[in-house]
């Protein structure tokens, strides 16, 4: 398996004054086509270290790598070529006047010509299903709206590693449930590696394996089930909710984790 | 806010609507030019059918173009005043030392308000028909060569577009923190010219502090997006000169033509 991603012990604090830690020894790695999901409490550090692996904040320990490459002042531009980052807040990332013109800026950034511009932004568009509002501006759009241009924006630099920071908050269930699909078969298609900083349960359930963060430090990893299962604390999918519930009504329910069709399945039998 | 006229586009599919945002400039500010070639009254009378026929190609109504008169009305009646008291020559109706109405006075102070309105109603003829955004571009383009001279023009021009799309928001904001100020009882617009500059400060205040928040962020997402100032970029909104932008600005020099022909020399 190709590393895609690695950090090791990476260290960050944003206030001197205080003793502790933004972050404190994070390390891990993600492989190339991987579905990583990051979920923690608010405050834990997500942002923190999603702005660290595009170099947007320089680790006061630790280091970075991506394809091999080292993080550093001099590679950092390179690196963000490999990483496409989609932010929490999408009115303030929306840099274009229009839809169009925001997806766009990026590929404008890498001296594109008109031609390969166009291809990459209806594509892109059509992705996150955006191409009805390809001419409008942001102020006519909801916040599920814009993270979806967001989105379009980081996927038409056609990265290898897509960073989500909660980029999924805003949307209608509807959308989201498309946007999942999307991006599963980017990853299966184009072996996209995805890093989802996320609260939503069902963004979990579809990745490959779990961080959970807690002030600043990884404090558990795992497949989705086994992260379900341990962290009590977390909301879990419905279907895990159910199981647990029906386990103190004393029922008795299998013992691991059940997709919602696996639970339909055992309901019905 | 909603009275300032000039500097607003009117959505619309008119003929001037479609030209290139350049040739709009390139005519907007040669009518400046133009303008002062015309002395005579026919030549004004020229100038005032060539403009109100262009107005009315805009597809504005003439209401809208004389609310963007207004602002400036003091200052141009003032202009025109100072023609009609302090100029001499011709015959003189009134002598009252230095102040003295002539006949050379009146024409002249006529003059004077006819260039100010002429200019201002064909400046509002290109803000009104032509998106901010599209503005910028032009301005972007024609502006190019002065790169030659270490001008930052494409970054300026960035500058002047992220600024336009920000300024809904922004007046958003405005009205959020003035509501929210209002009801801690704040009253805007009451006592004292002090006092209102006073309650203007627990407004600005905020506002200034969320606005380098989100210029912070913007600069973030901007970097990550590969931006990099002083490096070339392709643009992606394109300007494309029509064979009706050239032929717009031979309008232009006809116009110049002409006044050049009537001038009394
Ligand atoms: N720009 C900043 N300056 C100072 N402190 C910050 C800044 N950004 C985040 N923090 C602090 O760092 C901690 C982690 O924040 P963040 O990474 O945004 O967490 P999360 O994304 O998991 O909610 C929080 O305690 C937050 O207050
Ligand atoms: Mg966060």
């Amino acid at each position: 398996m190709v590393q895609q991603l690695e950090v090791e012990n990476l260290t960050f604090q944003h206030d001197q004054r205080l003793n502790s830690k933004t972050l404190s020894n994070v390390s891990f790695t993600v492989q190339k086509g991987e579905w990583l999901a990051i979920i923690g409490h608010n405050g834990s550090g997500k942002s923190t270290l999603a702005q660290l692996l595009v170099g947007l904040l320089v680790p006061e320990n630790g280091q970075i790598s991506a394809d091999g490459l080292i993080m550093t002042e001099d590679t950092k531009w390179e690196i963000r070529r490999k990483i496409g980052l989609v932010f929490q807040n999408p009115e303030n990332q929306f840099i274009g006047s229009t839809v169009q013109d925001d997806v766009a800026f990026g590929l404008e950034n890498l001296n594109m010509s008109y031609n390969e511009m166009k291809i990459r932004v209806d594509e892109a568009l059509e992705m996150v299903n955006m191409t009805r509002f390809r001419f409008h501006e942001p102020t006519n759009l909801s916040g599920g709206q814009m993270q979806r241009v967001a989105i379009a924006g980081a996927l038409a630099l056609k990265p290898s590693i897509l960073l989500l920071d909660e980029a999924f908050v805003m949307l209608d269930p509807l959308s989201r449930k498309d946007l999942l699909e999307t991006l599963e078969n980017l990853k299966i298609t184009e072996d996209l590696t995805i890093i989802s900083i996320t609260h939503d349960v069902n963004e979990t359930a579809v990745s490959d394996r779990v961080l959970v963060m807690e002030s600043g430090e990884v404090v558990n990893s795992g497949s989705p089930e086994e992260i379900f299962l341990a962290e009590q604390a977390i909301d879990p999918p419905f279907a895990e909710q159910l199981r647990r519930d029906l386990m103190a009504k004393g029922r008795s329910v299998p013992e691991t984790y059940m997709t919602e069709r696996e639970m339909l399945g055992w309901l019905c039998k | 806010m909603n009275k300032l006229i000039l500097g607003r586009y009117f959505p619309g599919d008119s003929w001037l609507h479609r030209l290139d945002p350049r040739s709009k400039l390139i005519a907007g500010v040669a009518f400046i030019f133009i303008i002062f070639l015309a002395d005579s009254l026919q030549a004004f009378a020229l100038l005032w059918v060539f403009t109100l026929f262009v107005m009315r190609l805009s597809g504005v109504g003439f209401r809208t173009y004389v609310r963007g008169v207004r602002p400036l009305i003091w200052l141009i009646l003032f202009a025109t005043l100072m023609q009609m008291l302090f100029r001499t020559g011709g015959a003189t109706f009134v002598d009252w030392g230095p102040i003295t109405i002539s006949e050379y006075g009146i024409i002249n102070g006529f003059y004077v308000f006819c260039r100010f309105v002429l200019i201002i109603f064909f400046s509002t003829v290109v803000t009104l028909t032509t998106k901010p955004i599209d503005l910028t571009d032009g301005i972007g383009s024609l502006l190019r060569p002065l790169r030659k001279l270490k001008v930052p023009v494409d970054e300026l021009a960035l500058m002047l577009s992220i600024s336009l799309r920000f300024i809904p928001n922004l007046m958003d904001e405005t009205q959020r923190i003035m509501d929210a100020q209002r009801a801690r009882g704040t009253q805007f617009g009451e006592g004292s010219l002090i006092q209102q500059m006073k309650t203007l400060v627990p407004i600005f205040l905020p506002l200034f502090a969320s606005s380098l928040n989100r210029a912070e962020d913007m600069a973030n997402a901007m970097e990550v997006r590969g931006y990099q100032s002083g490096t070339k970029r392709s643009t992606f909104r394109q300007l494309s000169w029509k064979r009706i932008d050239t032929a717009s600005l031979f309008i232009m020099v006809v116009l110049a033509g002409v006044l050049l022909v009537v001038r009394t020399i």
